[in-house]
This record gives C-alpha cells, sequence and structure tokens, in this order.
C-alpha cells in the first residue's frame, strides 16, 4: 500500500505535476500531551484537509526510544513536538531531512538548528519548575523551597520527588541544567545531597507536580505547564521557580529522512512554523518560536523566561548516554532492600 | 473342526522377515507368517512379546523396520492404514463418544458416493447382525462394554474389509460377558468368512476361538498351530508352560524313551535327546492319573497328597513323591476320580505318568521361560 | 541374541497418503509459526546481548597546526596520542551504541580560545565522528578551528563479545537489582504460598460455608493486570493513604509494595495448585492415621504435607516465577526499588540501550528458565501421585477448627476483594483527597495519556484476536504433536518449543520481538507496530499453558480414534472436525478464556510493541498511573476487571450450555 502511493507519486512528480491535492496520510511521530494532539492536528486540517496525520505519541523517552530504534527502517514521515536533545541524537544518525521550511526565518534563531538547511525547527520552550503543595507543607512542616539549594536542607528528606532522568525528558533536563548551573563536579555533589532527600524517581516528568497535587508528595520537581495544569484543575499547589535559575528544552520539529512523501511532509513543517501554529503552542507554553506570540497562561509562574538558564543543546545531546549513566551508577538501585 | 494348514489355496496374509524396533529394543525378530483367507488367526504371548505391534504392522499403524507384508497378493509393506484393506476393533472400543451408534456405524461408509438410503439399510442390517437392533439412536455411554464392543466390530465390518483385526477385543469386559462374546465374534466371523487377526493374551480365548494360534514370546514366533497341537505339542517349553500348566521337573536322559528323575526312570515316547542330557521333564496336571487301590502298574509312583483345593469341576492336588526327590507335583483329578479312588489329603496314593504325556526340553530352555 | 544391527536392511521407508501430507504441512506451518515467533527473537535478542561497541581509535587521525596555521606537525593517529599517556586518557572500556568520546583530553595544552589549527580524518568508511551533531565518515581531512574541534566527539564500532556481561556485572546498581529481585520473589513465595496453603486446606479440609464464594473472591485477581493492586496499595498506604499508620512510618513505595501486590496477583496461582495437590490426597491415609491414634498435628506433618508436597513446591516456583518476571507491580510501586524488569524497561526506554536491556533480559531468563524446569519436574510428580488409586477425602465437621478457618479464609478474601474494592473507589473519587465527592470524571480516558478509550478498544481487540487465534494455533498444534504418526524428531522439536514460553519473561519476548522484527531486512517487518505483532506476542507469550491444556484434553482421548478413522479410509479432518473438537470443546474454550483474559491485562509482553494506533487498555493504566493519573489508572483497570469479569461469566454459560447439550454422551465420563 506505502508503496503503490509512494510509487504513484513518483510518478506524478515525473511528469512535472505540481497538484499537491492529492491526499496523503503522515506518521508523526510526537511527546505532545495527548490533550493538545487533537487541537493541533484539528488547526493543521484546517487549511491541509488533504493530509491525514497519524499520530504515534509516547513520552519523550520512549519515542526517542523508538525512533533509534527504527533508525535503519523509520517508520515516522515528521516528528513533530519532540525535545531537542533527541532530535539532536537523531541529527548525529543522519536520521533528519535538512530542510528549511518556508517562513522559517521569522522564528527566533534559538529555535532553529544551525545548520544550513536545518534540520529540526522549534516550536516552544518546556520549562523545568517545582510543584510545592501548600496543605501538606504545612501539614508535614515544610516549608515552600525557594531555589534548588533549599531543596538538599534536611528539612525536605524524603518530601521530594522528581523524574527519572533515565526515563523522562523532564528529569533529564533538570539534570543536564544542573550540570550546566553547577558545573560538572557541582552538579553530581548538588545531586548527592538532593538525592539524600528524593523519596523516589518516577518514570514520567508529568507524574511529581500530579503527586505533588494529589498530596503524595510536599514537593514535585516537574515542568511549569503541568504545574499550571495542576493549579487550574483545583489543586493546593505552588509553582515555584528556582532562584538559581531552570533547565528547559525545546519541542521542535523535523522530517524523517527517507519519509515516502517528502511533499506532503515539507507542507505538514511548513505550517509548524506559522504564526498560527505557535498561537496554538502558546495555550500550554508561555515561550514560543515565533517572537511577540506569546501570550500570559493561566497559573503559569512568573519570571520563569528570565530564569531560564542559557541551554547547551549539543552539550546535552552529546553527554546525554554518559550522563545517564552516570546517574544511573549513583543513584539508581542505591536503596537497600531493607 | 477343519484343518485349514493342509489346505492348499493360497496365503491371503503374507508376512516376511518382519523386523521392528524401537530405539534399541528389538520388538519383533525376523517373523515370517502365512494367514489363509477365511482363517482365525490368534497372536498369543504374554505382555510385550511383540504380538500387538505385529498386528499394528499388520495394520499400518506402526510401520516395521524391515521386511514386507503382502495382502491379497499385493504388497502393503510401506502403505498408510488408509491405503490397506481392514477393519480393526480395539481393547477399548474406541467408539467415537460424541456420536450416536448410527453414525459410528456409518462412518466409514459416510464420504463414499453412497446413498444416504444404502447407508442407512447397511447400518440397520449391521445392527441386526451384531444383535442390538434397537440401540441406533443412542451414544457409546448408554451400552455396556459389551454391547459397545459390538458396534465396535460392526462399525469394523461396515465397508467389508477383506482382513478383521482384533486388538485384545475382549480383555476389557467381564469375565461373564467376556465367554458369551467369544463365541459371538467367532459365530459372526465364520458366518462372513473374513480373514481375522486377534491378538489376545488369554489362552483360553485364543484356543476356543482360533483355527490356528501363534505363540510369541519376545519378539519371536514359539510355535505355529491348532489349538490342539499347540496345547498337546508345545516345541518348546515356554508353550508348554504359558498354555494350560505344567509341571517342571529337572531330569537327566537316560536312553531314548527314558529319563530319570530323581532315584526314577520314566518313559518318555517324545524324549529325542542322547544319553546324559540335562532335560526339563515336563507333565500336564491333568495327565497325572490316580490308581486305584489294587490295580498294578509296574511304572506307578507312590504319592502323598500334601495339599488339595477344590476349584469346581476338578481337585487340584499337590503330590510329594519321594521316589522323584524333594520335588512336588501339581495334579488335576476329576471329581468322579476323587471319588472312585477316594483321594483326601493326606493319603498317600500311587500314580501314573503316562509315557505319551511325558515330555522332556532341554534343560536350559527352561532357564530362559 | 540379535542386535539391531543384525536388521537386514533395506529398511521400509513408510509410503505418505494424502493425511500425511497435510498433518506435516500444519505441522510444519505451526512449528514455523513458533520458530518465528519465539526462537529467531530469542536468538537476535541473545545476539544483540553479545554486542559491544568500544571506540577504534586507530581509526582516526589528527594533525595539529602551528600558532600560526600552518601544519608542520606529523599526522598522528588517535591511537598512538592515547598511549603516549599513562593511564591512557580514553580507557578501554565497552560504551553503548550511543557511545560518543570527545579528543580534546589528548591534548593538555588545548584552549577552545588558542588560534591552533586541527586537521581530523578517519582512516576507513566506518570510522564515524561528529562535529557537533553534524555527523562525517570516511577518510577526507577535516579542518577545523581550536573551538570548533572541541566540539568533535568519535563514535563507537559494533563487536561480538561478553563485555556487556562484564559491564553488567561491575555496575553495582545493577547488579543489586539481581539481589533484589530475588530477594523480592523469594519473600513474596513464602508469604503467599503459605497464606495459599491454609487457604486451599480451609476449602478442602474444612466443613465451613460459603466455600463456593472464597474460592470465587481467590479467583479475582486473575481478572486484573498485575499493576492494579499497586495503584489499591498506593490509596491504601500511600502518603494520603487510608490505612497509612498501618505501616508505622514505612513506606509503601519499595519491597513492602511491591511484595503485597505480588501476593495479591500470585495468590490464585498458588492457590490453584496447592488445591489440586490438596484434592488428590489419599483418605485412606488419614484413616489409617486416625486407626493409630495419630495426633491431628502429627498426622498434618506425617500425611498431609508429604502428600502435597509436589504442589507446594510447584506452586512456589510458579510464583517465584511470576514475581520474578514481573514488570508492572514494580513499576508502579517500586519506588526507589530496582528490580530486574524495571531495569530492562529503564535500559531500553530510558537509555535506549538496547545492548544492555537484551544483557539485563539475559540475566533475568537464568532464575525464570531455572524456576520453570525444577516446576516442570514437580508437575510430573504430582501427575505421577495422580495416577495412583486414592479414595477421595470428606472432611467432617469440626466446630473449632471450622470456625478458625472460616475466620482466616474471611480475612484473606478481604484483602483480597478490598484490593479491587478500592480501586473502584479510587476510580470513582473526584480529586483524592482534597475533593472525594464521586465522579465519573477519571473515566474521560480520552482526556488522558495513555490511548484513551480506543485502547480500551483495542484491548478487546486483541483479547478477541488472541482468544480466537491463539486456540486453533495451540489446539492444532497440540492435535499435531499428540496425535500424529511418525516424524519423531519434529514433533520432540516442536513440543520443546511449546514449552519454551513460560520460561521467557514478557519483557524479554518483548524485547527479542523489536530485535528481531524491527530489521528493514525482516520480511516481516510489516507486523512491526500493528495489531498483529500483539497477537503474536501474546500468543506466544500464553501459548505454554494452552497447549498444556490442549495436550491434556487430547490425552484424555481414545488413542485408537485416528487408527480406527485410517482403518475406515477416513480422512483424518472428518475425525478432527466431526469427534476430536466436540469431544476436546471444553478445553478449547478454556484455552480462550485463558488467552482472553491474559490478552486483557498483560502489559509485560506488549510494553515495547504497542504503537498508538494499537495502545492498550494494560498499557494505559501503566501509562497513566506514570504520569501521576492514578484515578484514571484505577478507573482503566476496572474496565479491564469489568470486561474479564463479564468474559468469564459468558464462559461459563457457554461451557454449562455445551455441557448440558453433550449431556447425553458425556454420561459414561
Amino acid at each position: 500500500m506505502l508503496n503503490l502511493k509512494s510509487f504513484a507519486l513518483a510518478s506524478v512528480l515525473a511528469i512535472g505535476a505540481t497538484a499537491t491535492a492529492m491526499a496523503a496520510e503522515l506518521t508523526v511521530y510526537t511527546a505532545v500531551e495527548a490533550e493538545d494532539l487533537k487541537r493541533y492536528a484539528d488547526a493543521f486540517n484546517a487549511d491541509h484537509p488533504d493530509i491525514t496525520i497519524n499520530w504515534v505519541r509516547d513520552s519523550t523517552g520512549v519515542i526517542t526510544a523508538k525512533l533509534l530504534a527504527e533508525k535503519d527502517n523509520p517508520q515516522a514521515d515528521v516528528i513533530w513536538g519532540l525535545a531537542a536533545t533527541s532530535l539532536l541524537l537523531m541529527k548525529s544518525e543522519d536520521m533528519l531531512e535538512p530542510y528549511a521550511p518556508a517562513g522559517v526565518e521569522k522564528l527566533d534563531p534559538k529555535f532553529v538548528d544551525n545548520s544550513t538547511p536545518p534540520t529540526w525547527t522549534g516550536m516552544d520552550a518546556w520549562v523545568a519548575a517545582v510543584c510545592y503543595n501548600t496543605v501538606e507543607g504545612e501539614k508535614n512542616g515544610v516549608p515552600a523551597p525557594t531555589s534548588w539549594k533549599d531543596l538538599t536542607k534536611p528539612v525536605y528528606k524524603g518530601h521530594v520527588i522528581m523524574p527519572n532522568p533515565n526515563s523522562s525528558g523532564t528529569g533529564f533536563l533538570d539534570v543536564s541544567s544542573w550540570l550546566q548551573m553547577f558545573g560538572e563536579e557541582g552538579g553530581w555533589e548538588y545531586m548527592d545531597a538532593l538525592h539524600e532527600n528524593i523519596s523516589r524517581y518516577t518514570h514520567s516528568g508529568s507524574a511529581p507536580c500530579k503527586l505533588a497535587a494529589s498530596g503524595e508528595t510536599t514537593v514535585g520537581v516537574s515542568f511549569a505547564f503541568r504545574g499550571a495544569k495542576s493549579k487550574a484543575a483545583g489543586a493546593p499547589i505552588e509553582i515555584i521557580v528556582p532562584t538559581e535559575g531552570v533547565g528547559w528544552d525545546m519541542e521542535a520539529t523535523a522530517i524523517v529522512a527517507g519519509t515516502d512523501d517528502l511533499e506532503a511532509a515539507k507542507t505538514l513543517v511548513d505550517w509548524t512554523v506559522t504564526k498560527k501554529a505557535n498561537e496554538l503552542y502558546n495555550s500550554g507554553y508561555a515561550v514560543v518560536a515565533y517572537p511577540g506570540v506569546a501570550k500570559p497562561v493561566k497559573f503559569f509562574p512568573e519570571g520563569l523566561v528570565d530564569a531560564m538558564i542559557d541551554n547547551d543543546f549539543e552539550f546535552a545531546a552529546n553527554n546525554r548516554s554518559a550522563i545517564l549513566a552516570e546517574w544511573a551508577k549513583r543513584y539508581d538501585g542505591k536503596s537497600d532492600p531493607k | 473342526m477343519l484343518d485349514i494348514t493342509t489346505q492348499t489355496q493360497k496365503p491371503y496374509l503374507e508376512i516376511r522377515d518382519l523386523w521392528k524396533k524401537f530405539g534399541d529394543f528389538i520388538a519383533l525378530r525376523d517373523i515370517s507368517l502365512e494367514v489363509m483367507e477365511g482363517e482365525f488367526l490368534c497372536f498369543l504371548g504374554p505382555s510385550g512379546c511383540g504380538k500387538t505391534t505385529l498386528l499394528r504392522a499388520i495394520a499400518g499403524l506402526d510401520l516395521q523396520t524391515s521386511g514386507t507384508v503382502s495382502q491379497a497378493g499385493r504388497d502393503v509393506s510401506n502403505l498408510p492404514p488408509a491405503m490397506r484393506d481392514f477393519g480393526i476393533v480395539f481393547q477399548s472400543y474406541a467408539l467415537f463418544p460424541n456420536l450416536t451408534i448410527e453414525r459410528n456405524i456409518a462412518y466409514g461408509l459416510e464420504n463414499q458416493g453412497r446413498p444416504k438410503a444404502e447407508i442407512s439399510a447397511r447400518v440397520t442390517e449391521l445392527l441386526a447382525l451384531v444383535g442390538l437392533p434397537e440401540q441406533g439412536k443412542k451414544y457409546p455411554a448408554q451400552l455396556s462394554g459389551g454391547q459397545q464392543q459390538r458396534i465396535a466390530l460392526a462399525r469394523a465390518i461396515a465397508t467389508n474389509p477383506g482382513l478383521l483385526l482384533l486388538d485384545e477385543p475382549l480383555s476389557a469386559l467381564d469375565a461373564k460377558v467376556r465367554v458369551h462374546l467369544r463365541h459371538e465374534v467367532k459365530e459372526l466371523q465364520r458366518k462372513l468368512g473374513v480373514t481375522t487377526v486377534m491378538v489376545t493374551h488369554d489362552q483360553e480365548e485364543a484356543l476356543s476361538m482360533a483355527d490356528r494360534i501363534v505363540v510369541m514370546n519376545h519378539g519371536t514366533i514359539e510355535q505355529v498351530g491348532t489349538p490342539l497341537e499347540i496345547y498337546r505339542e508345545p516345541e518348546t517349553l515356554f508353550v508348554a508352560d504359558f498354555i494350560g500348566a505344567m509341571n517342571q521337573i529337572p531330569a537327566v536322559v537316560e536312553e531314548a524313551g527314558k529319563i530319570r528323575v530323581g532315584t526314577c526312570v520314566l518313559q518318555s515316547e517324545h524324549n529325542v535327546f542322547d544319553h546324559g542330557t540335562a532335560v526339563i521333564a515336563a507333565i500336564r496336571p491333568e495327565d497325572i492319573t490316580p490308581m486305584a487301590d489294587g490295580v498294578d502298574d509296574a511304572d506307578a509312583l507312590p504319592a502323598n497328597v500334601e495339599t488339595m483345593e477344590f476349584l469346581g469341576s476338578f481337585y487340584r492336588a499337590s503330590l510329594s513323591c519321594p521316589d522323584l526327590g524333594n520335588i512336588s507335583l501339581m495334579a488335576d483329578f476329576s471329581i468322579n476320580a476323587v471319588r472312585r479312588v477316594d483321594i483326601s489329603l493326606g493319603k498317600s496314593l500311587r500314580v501314573k505318568i503316562p509315557a505319551d504325556r511325558l515330555k522332556a526340553f532341554p534343560a536350559q530352555q527352561g532357564a530362559q521361560a | 541374541m540379535s542386535t539391531i544391527d543384525d536388521i537386514p536392511r533395506p529398511f521400509v521407508k513408510p509410503r505418505l497418503g494424502k493425511d500425511d501430507w497435510i498433518q506435516r504441512g500444519f505441522m510444519a506451518v505451526i512449528a514455523l509459526y513458533l520458530i518465528v515467533a519465539l526462537a529467531l527473537p530469542l536468538y537476535a535478542m541473545l545476539s544483540k546481548a553479545f554486542s559491544t561497541y568500544t571506540f577504534d581509535l586507530s581509526q582516526y587521525e589528527v594533525q595539529v597546526s602551528d600558532e600560526d596555521g600552518h601544519f608542520t606537525k606529523p599526522v598522528e593517529n588517535i591511537a598512538n596520542l592515547n598511549a603516549r599517556f599513562d593511564p591512557p586518557v580514553i580507557g578501554a572500556g565497552s560504551t553503548n551504541s550511543n557511545g560518543r568520546q570527545k579528543l580534546t583530553g589528548l591534548f593538555p595544552d588545548f584552549s577552545f580560545r588558542s588560534p591552533v589549527m586541527y586537521r581530523f580524518r578517519g582512516t576507513s568508511p566506518e570510522a564515524v565522528y561528529l562535529v557537533g551533531s553534524e555527523r562525517h565518515t570516511g577518510p577526507e581531512w577535516l579542518e577545523l578551528d581550536s573551538n570548533t574541534f572541541r566540539r568533535v566527539v568519535i563514535r563507537p564500532v559494533k563487536h561480538v563479545g561478553l563485555a556487556n556481561f562484564t559491564t553488567y556485572f561491575s555496575t553495582p546498581a545493577l547488579t543489586q537489582s539481581v539481589r533484589n529481585s530475588l530477594w523480592i520473589a523469594t519473600i513474596s513465595t513464602i508469604i503467599t504460598v503459605t497464606l495459599a496453603f491454609w487457604f486451599a486446606y480451609a476449602l478442602a479440609r474444612s466443613c465451613m460455608r460459603f466455600k463456593g464464594v472464597f474460592r470465587m473472591v481467590a479467583m479475582l485477581p486473575i481478572l486484573v493486570p498485575s499493576l492494579l493492586p499497586g495503584i489499591a496499595l498506593v490509596y491504601l498506604f500511600g502518603n494520603q493513604g487510608m490505612l497509612k499508620s498501618f505501616l508505622m512510618g514505612e513506606t509503601i513505595y519499595g519491597p513492602i509494595g511491591i511484595v503485597l501486590g505480588s501476593v495479591f496477583f500470585t495468590f490464585p496461582h498458588a492457590m490453584i495448585i496447592i488445591s489440586t495437590a490438596l484434592a488428590i490426597s489419599d483418605a485412606r491415609l488419614y484413616e489409617a492415621a486416625v486407626s493409630l491414634k495419630a495426633s491431628r498435628w502429627k498426622t498434618f506433618w506425617t500425611v498431609t504435607i508429604p502428600g502435597a508436597r509436589y504442589g507446594l513446591f510447584s506452586a512456589a516456583f510458579v510464583v517465584f516465577n511470576l514475581v520474578i518476571t514481573d514488570f508492572g507491580l514494580p513499576k508502579v510501586i517500586g519506588g526507589k526499588f530496582n528490580v530486574l524488569a524495571v531495569d530492562i524497561y529503564k535500559q531500553v526506554i530510558g537509555q535506549q540501550n538496547f545492548e544492555m536491556g537484551a544483557v539485563v533480559s539475559v540475566v533475568l531468563l537464568v532464575p525464570a528458565m531455572l524456576a520453570f524446569a525444577i516446576d516442570r519436574q514437580m508437575q510430573k510428580k504430582q501427575v505421577a501421585l495422580l495416577s495412583a488409586r486414592s479414595v477421595v477425602f470428606e472432611p467432617k465437621p469440626n466446630r473449632k477448627m471450622d470456625r478458625i478457618f472460616f475466620a482466616y479464609t474471611v480475612l484473606v478474601s478481604i484483602f483480597i476483594a478490598g484490593i479491587i474494592g478500592v480501586c473502584q473507589f479510587a476510580a470513582l473519587i473526584k480529586f483524592w483527597p482534597y475533593d472525594l465527592s464521586l465522579s465519573l470524571h477519571n473515566y474521560n480516558f480520552d482526556l488522558m495519556d495513555g490511548g484513551g478509550w480506543g485502547s480500551y478498544k483495542n484491548s478487546i481487540v486483541l483479547a478477541v484476536l488472541t482468544a480466537v487465534i491463539g486456540t486453533v494455533v495451540v489446539f492444532l498444534g497440540a492435535y499435531m504433536v499428540e496425535k500424529t504418526k511418525g516424524f519423531e524428531k519434529g514433533r520432540a522439536l516442536f513440543q520443546m518449543l511449546a514449552m519454551l514460553p513460560m520460561a521467557i519473561p514478557g519483557m524479554v519476548l518483548g524485547l527479542a520481538y523489536i530485535f528481531f522484527f524491527n530489521n528493514p531486512a525482516n520480511p516481516l517487518n510489516f507486523i512491526y507496530g500493528t495489531m498483529i505483532i500483539l497477537v503474536v506476542s501474546t500468543v506466544t507469550h500464553f501459548y505454554t499453558v494452552s497447549h498444556l491444556t490442549a495436550v491434556t484434553a487430547l490425552k484424555q482421548m481414545d488413542t485408537e480414534f485416528e487408527s480406527v478413522s485410517a482403518s475406515l479410509k477416513q480422512p483424518f479432518h472428518k475425525l478432527f472436525r466431526q469427534v476430536t473438537v466436540p469431544v476436546s470443546m471444553p478445553a478449547i474454550l478454556n484455552i480462550s478464556i485463558y488467552l482472553f483474559v491474559n490478552a486483557m491485562t498483560t502489559v509485560s509482553a506488549v510494553v515495547f510493541l504497542y504503537s498508538t494506533d494499537t495502545a492498550l487498555a494494560s498499557i494505559a493504566v501503566l501509562n497513566m498511573d506514570d504520569a501521576g493519573d492514578i484515578a484514571p489508572a484505577a478507573a482503566m483497570g476496572m474496565m479491564i476487571f469489568y470486561t474479564n469479569a463479564g468474559a468469564r461469566i459468558l464462559h461459563a454459560l457457554a461451557s454449562r450450555g455445551i455441557l448440558k447439550r453433550s449431556e447425553a454422551w458425556r454420561k459414561g465420563d
């Protein structure tokens, strides 16, 4: 079926037809929250009803693993909404199709891959934050933290949950930001101290905040967007921006090299950098790639944008494997079966 | 009884040089055998003697390792069962439990282009033949064991096979039903004239049903013959011992026709061994004749009745004969004889071992059996 | 005596009839299925476990310029450069397929501000290096300034060897999991077998009332995914738990939670096995004990326990195997406590370290295989006991003991029903613990991560397909093994393949499937990411028990049906259709329901294989819990429970209907 389609497309291109009205289907891999996907697809299909999007959604770790596993036989046509650090891994495996989407020049250059043509373009930034349950805090006598360093104080022992960087993109951006902010040595020292207070590491990045929201923990290291959502749902939480600064990652878009339908993929990627698309991203993200689009998000912590560190994505991507291995060595399974 | 072996007709089933191995175990050794058309042949032997293996080779259910089987002049040695021509009945009946009696019998008649009415007529005929005319709508589990086996027989002969194979067909039945069914099966076989091979471990069954008996042991044929031959003229000690009861007495050959047991020399017409050969002298319990008081016979031996058991139609006594050394003889005395000679426990009497009934077998054979 | 060598040649070669060919064809197809769905993927996984990656420094050359950018110094091989340091800057250790190695450490006076230029190249086309994220290969010289050279990293090459295992066993964090897994499995086994023994004992040997109800309650855990008790335990003993104080300050997230949950989900398995063992013990032994005036206690230790010993051992190894291979429960409630099954997940999903995932899989295979092998031995011995002619034991009323047993079974039943009840309660509470109003809000699965209601539908589709296809494949396979003739070696191999799945943890099978099916060279690659691969993996994962059920049913059938049918010149498929299948119908229904229920609840066999289109309810429970949406996870778990309960009721009705219809001919059984 697929082969037939690409064959048909190839022959259309061969005779120089420029018609793009052909119905196309794209397999799009994403780590965007499930509830946003339908809105994204609907908005896109309003402009391009002829292209059907088949979402493959999972957490950042899973989608990254999936893409890397499928390196020699990619199943995806487009990646729309995956951490830039992950896309850099794909790029170093030559898995991405270099393409400058129409209108890419309008984006903040920080959000665009520095190769020419770029292999990926950013959509929005996703920023670490700390969720603090005020009810539990009062009950347990745990004060609201103001900085990362606060979390290493003995009063927080057993009251902090953070995502495991090995499975969660949020967890990894926390770790990589600490290593960048505090330096390699200082970063590991910080994590050694923090580990003493962590009650457990979750597999998902949003779980710590949700667990803070439900009072399972007092402090959950998560990301701001999740916190804003839980707060909107009525959870007794504060979203805290640590004073040292916060790690962040971009959600980004790229075409997978070897796609069966490059034209449709380009159409989609062109659309993902439009102002309209960026307005869509803004409903969940305070910082988006298109300058001037961002409007305040309800319950989103103030001062978050200023607190975003100057993130070195290349450092994060190229050291990812080593950092994760070191992290696992230090903290995974350190607890005793007693 | 007609003596089929002497008839000059061609054999219907011919087995030549048949071997069968299971792994390293040889189950059949160089078996050659002919079965005549219309004959009722029994494979008789203890369990593990290879009789069922031989039957299954004939059926093609478990192919022999080497050797040929031909049926009605056709070499069927390597054919699968479906390409041979036989009906088979097993000890377990193997009736299909979820099919009615009618459908069980009709099973082999279907798929052969026969009209339904014909099948139905044949089923009715077969039900009548096995004496269960009203049972067609029932399921096997609703019939008794004997009835089920009759249905299995009807199913096996429904297609008029040239050969009927019976694998211990009566062994699962009660003693009384078994005796009754022996007669019926034999009767049916005679009526149909179908060549039949039956496997059994029950010597009575074999003696009462077979035209000829093939006695098997350790994968080989010990003797082939009519029931009477097998009983009266056993060729080996094994056959002698397996069929009926047999006293076995270690003895040494004195000269032709005479063997010595203990201090006593007995006449044995059948002895063919040389002087000094160690043999086993064999005499059936019923052949030991009690002598009435006053009747004199030079060969009669004094004996003491050690035990006496009443077995219905006769008494089985255990006798000690000082002349024969320290052995006890098993002897069957008819009720008449007991009354006539007045035999009772502890009594001394004289018994005769008839020269024409006393046999001698090489001694090492006894060790093997 | 002649030996087998004396048998005259030629040996008879069987001529194969049409039936033989068809049967061999079927057997070949099903054997092929097992080879493709089991043997080859496992082989792919093993070869992955032995794939190692190291940096081959000798594949790269560098030339450094002077301060003015003139390349006057000689070209240096990186390996030689590294060797000049003592100890070498770049260790010889292995890395993984994602490994990257910086080079600046080889130049002690390196500064990214320096005007020194670097020329860099690989010496072979296989030499791969990155500048930043840009990939380069081959022997073209690349000229870089210092600031750019800082960003050069080299990539590893692949070998075959034991290095992964060396790495594994020298990583304390990973080997700790081996101890954790063994420890957890042992503790859970002791507790479960003890609890299940007394439960089964109460059912078999007391005259208490409501035995049917207790038996039913004890079976409930089979209907839910293994991670569901984890969710209930969070509600019961979590930081906001209703019974938190029971733990006296201990956390439920860790060994306590895993053990409690494991006891819950393995209880029915142990109970069934021990009940069977108790059911076969011989009443005459008890009569003998009574006549010898042995005390109740002595009778228990000299008659009851020895009689049930194989059952107890078998139950222990089955429970051990279930716990050590379970992934869902430790993931939900394990907290910081790592176990092998979760390590596989973390290595594969978290670190994308497939080689290490394969290594952990191999490590997990060892105890699983051992436990399985011992269990098989025990089962065989138990069967031997079964065949003995024994008299069924009829318990006599004993008011005091019956009361004690009643109280005990009530307690265990409350534990089991309580866990499920808590899940239902959690599913209906709006926002625990701050808003306790009842709501169906948590059933809005489409708003959650995990696949929404679609995943529930997918699970039903998977369960139905698995039940239908699996039953056909398993039953046909068992028939071919059990009822055909000849081809002994092929049948022995088939039998071995059919027993293998039980020893293979679901996660290991799933990982093996990734390696095998997600290989573009594999013509079956197209099934990757589809419902087909989920059906295949589920059928394969649950093959053994189904196969044994089918074989047992077929063994009970007269061995001579085939012979009779062949002698009547009827094709085997007629017999199969008209007799074998109808007579085996109860077993066939049992296989279908077993496959259906397990397809609904399995997580481990499918967690690596589902795609968004084929997300499953059990995976949705996992993912929603993972994302912190615990209440919706509980709600989805209860959907699985109700579906399975419904399926079981349907199964019971169908079985009853069939038994009723076949009452006439089963009468003799």
